[in-house]
């Protein structure tokens, strides 16, 4: 049953790649031959390779899997492949990586990137929620002094401007 | 002689205080980055660029020399200490170095961890330094015709050798390639694959590609799978050995210098076949063959030695000709062409200071890497039990300072979500990430170098093979594809005609 449902998911992988090699055969079509120049390699010629490459690979991929070949999913230290991806962890943390990019511009960096390191610590199942925000804080508000003082670059200082 | 002349200014480089201290921060850093679980040597890298923007791309390739070794000793500490790592090149050393750690050995196996490392990097630095001068003199002669055969050598090794599926590895390196083509096609000025996206033009920047893919897919995807029971870490005090380890050890850290530096050196997908071969190496000529599998110290000292010296060797085609072969390499030249440097056969004579600073700086980083890891090895242990949120929300925090430091733009922030998605991807179906984020760096020179073949023979497909060395590359790249089937084929066979 999981390894049917595997399988459905892994032709979707295939749909990608065929997908992504349609996008470049036709991205590659738009493209305009240089005038006068020599040789049967002009702009269009890499595009259309990698597009074909990638319709051949979604074909053979396709192939495989129908054929009863599976992906292996990666392994690691920290990694138990024994339950099925956590979507609400992902979500979670996916939220919080969102929240950094709006806000990053808006409240600067040193706002931002507390919210963004809060934010990921609870989605990964952290609930010492003062340490966590003391720590949080003190993260992108030492970094933000790191860059702009030690490397010289400029990450945005935000609604603290004056403060820092 | 003229190596050994340069390689001194070199040190005389690498020796100036202020640079001595970039490589010790570089190796600090490294090791004790590399040692997180879950942080390969290419994502340590890949994380700490952003440190060297401020630098001198001199000081900058000094810290890297540091980096690269410190990283890579971190991650056998992991795979001894923790077992099952997440980067290929030490799955050997955890085999024996966990059943070692297991039985109260990790001192030991730490010891000849860091002492073959140090000699190997040694032997290998010092090969590197005596073989880069003339395969530059030998480089030279080569032209278009030739680097593209190389290329689609290295682009076939690591699809064919890495990983257990070749379709997959293909269709990695087809993403990777469709990758490297976004941005303005640089003969006739047209955007490519943009999508009318302006901040798209100049391509995707490299640390964006590089900690997308390794940091952020890898923080994501661990996270979603995070182990609910943390893993069992071995506690360990100082490293050192008896001398019956040494006299277990030395020949297979020569033995294993002299298998992963030619391995390193060629473009044949980087340490996973030579630390395996030298792991098989070590328990044919063991004396105690039985000890295998149950944490024999040959085969820990064996592959922790070619894993180091292959890494050295990987230096001569990412220096000479600006080809990287492993993951960590192709960061490295990504790193490069941010600071305007292109490696290739001009660098040696356009930036000697850079280049025998940085092996200078490797010899320096691996004293530095010795003397910080036999003691240090209890420290590095404790940040093997780092509260896990902790240590994938460090990751995506600064993975986003690094994306976002490098143009100051929220742009490559939604670009690394959506690399960051696709790494992820790629880890839950099983396509290697390696050969995508070759594909990424050096589609584009590759694209480069086959127009300009292709020029120069007017048009004439054959302008591709008509010298003797591309040739040559071919029947390579021919052998690659054909032999290990048919070797496969004739093994699954042989049992059958038993049975018959």
């Amino acid at each position: 049953m999981a390894a049917v449902k595997q399988g459905r998911s892994e032709l979707g992988v295939a749909l990608l790649l065929l997908i992504l090699g349609g996008w470049a055969l036709i991205d590659a079509t738009q493209l305009a031959a240089v005038e006068g120049a020599r040789g049967p390699v002009g702009p269009k010629t890499v595009p259309i390779a990698v597009g074909i490459l990638l319709v051949v690979s979604a074909v053979l991929l396709a192939a495989d899997i129908l054929r009863g070949g599976r992906g292996e999913q990666e392994a690691g230290e920290d990694v138990d492949l024994s339950h099925g991806s956590d979507w609400k962890t992902l979500g979670l943390l996916v939220a919080a990586f969102v929240a950094n990019v709006l806000l990053i511009d808006r409240l600067g960096w040193p706002v931002s990137g507390a919210v963004l390191f809060f934010g990921t610590t609870f989605a990964l199942g952290s609930r010492h929620l003062i340490r966590n925000a003391i720590l949080s804080v003190a993260l992108s508000v030492s970094t933000w002094y790191l860059f702009n003082l030690g490397l010289g670059i400029a990450l945005p200082v935000g609604i603290l401007k004056g403060i820092l | 002689m003229d190596a050994l002349s340069e390689l001194l200014n070199g040190f005389a480089t690498a020796a100036h205080p202020t640079n001595l201290l970039y490589a010790f921060v570089g190796v600090l850093l490294g090791t004790a980055i590399g040692v997180l679980p879950g942080i390969g040597p290419a994502m340590t890298i890949a994380l700490l660029l952003p440190l060297t923007y401020a630098l001198e791309p001199t000081q900058a390739f000094i810290m890297f020399a540091g980096i690269y070794y410190g990283g890579m000793y971190g991650g056998s500490t992991t795979s001894i200490l923790l077992n099952t790592p997440g980067e290929s090149a030490s799955v050997v050393t955890a085999i024996e170095g966990n059943k070692m750690a297991r039985k109260g050995r990790a001192a030991a196996a730490l010891a000849t961890a860091a002492i073959g490392s140090f000699i190997a990097g040694t032997i290998g630095t010092l090969a590197l330094a005596l073989v880069a001068p003339g395969v530059v003199k030998l480089a030279i002669k080569m032209g278009a015709p030739d680097y593209f055969a190389v290329m689609v050598l290295a682009f076939i090794a690591v699809t064919t050798v890495l990983g257990s599926s070749k379709i997959r590895g293909l269709a990695a390196l087809a993403i990777g390639l469709l990758v490297g083509t976004i941005g303005i096609d640089p003969t006739s000025g047209q955007q490519r694959l943009t999508l009318g996206l302006p901040e798209l033009a100049d391509g995707i920047d490299v640390v964006v590609v590089a900690v997308g893919l390794f940091a952020v897919g890898e923080a994501l995807w661990i996270a979603a799978h995070l182990r609910r029971t943390p893993a069992e870490i071995i506690s360990v005090g100082a490293a050192r050995m008896t001398r019956e380890d040494w006299r277990r050890s030395w020949k297979p850290w020569l033995r294993g210098t002299a298998i992963g530096f030619p391995f390193g050196a060629i473009p044949a997908g980087g340490a996973e076949i030579p630390t395996f071969l030298s792991y098989v190496t070590e328990k044919k000529l063991s004396k105690h063959p039985e000890e295998f599998g149950q944490g024999a110290i040959e085969g820990v000292a064996g592959p922790e030695a070619t894993n180091n010296a292959s890494a050295a060797g990987g230096l001569v085609p990412l220096l000479t000709l600006g080809i990287p072969t492993t993951a960590t390499a192709a960061v490295m030249l990504g790193a490069f062409q941010g600071y305007g440097i292109q490696p290739g056969t001009r660098l040696l004579q356009t930036q000697p200071e850079l280049v025998w600073g940085l092996v200078a700086s490797l010899f320096i980083g691996n004293v530095i890497l010795l003397a910080l890891n036999l003691p240090l090895a209890p420290m590095w242990a404790k940040l093997l039990r780092i509260p896990r949120p902790y240590l994938y929300a460090g990751i995506l925090f600064f993975a986003s300072i690094g994306a976002y430091a490098a143009n100051l733009s929220t742009f490559d922030l939604w670009l690394l979500l959506v690399l960051g998605a696709l790494g992820f991807g790629m880890r839950r179906f099983g396509l290697p990430v390696v050969p995508a984020i070759i594909g990424i760096i050096l589609g584009p020179t590759a694209e480069v170098q086959l127009r300009r073949a292709l020029q120069i023979s007017d048009g004439h497909i054959s302008g591709l093979t008509d010298t003797w060395f591309a040739k040559i590359v071919y029947v390579v790249i021919l052998l690659v594809l054909v032999v290990p089937p048919i070797v496969t084929r004739l093994r699954t066979r042989e049992p059958v005609k038993v049975g018959d």
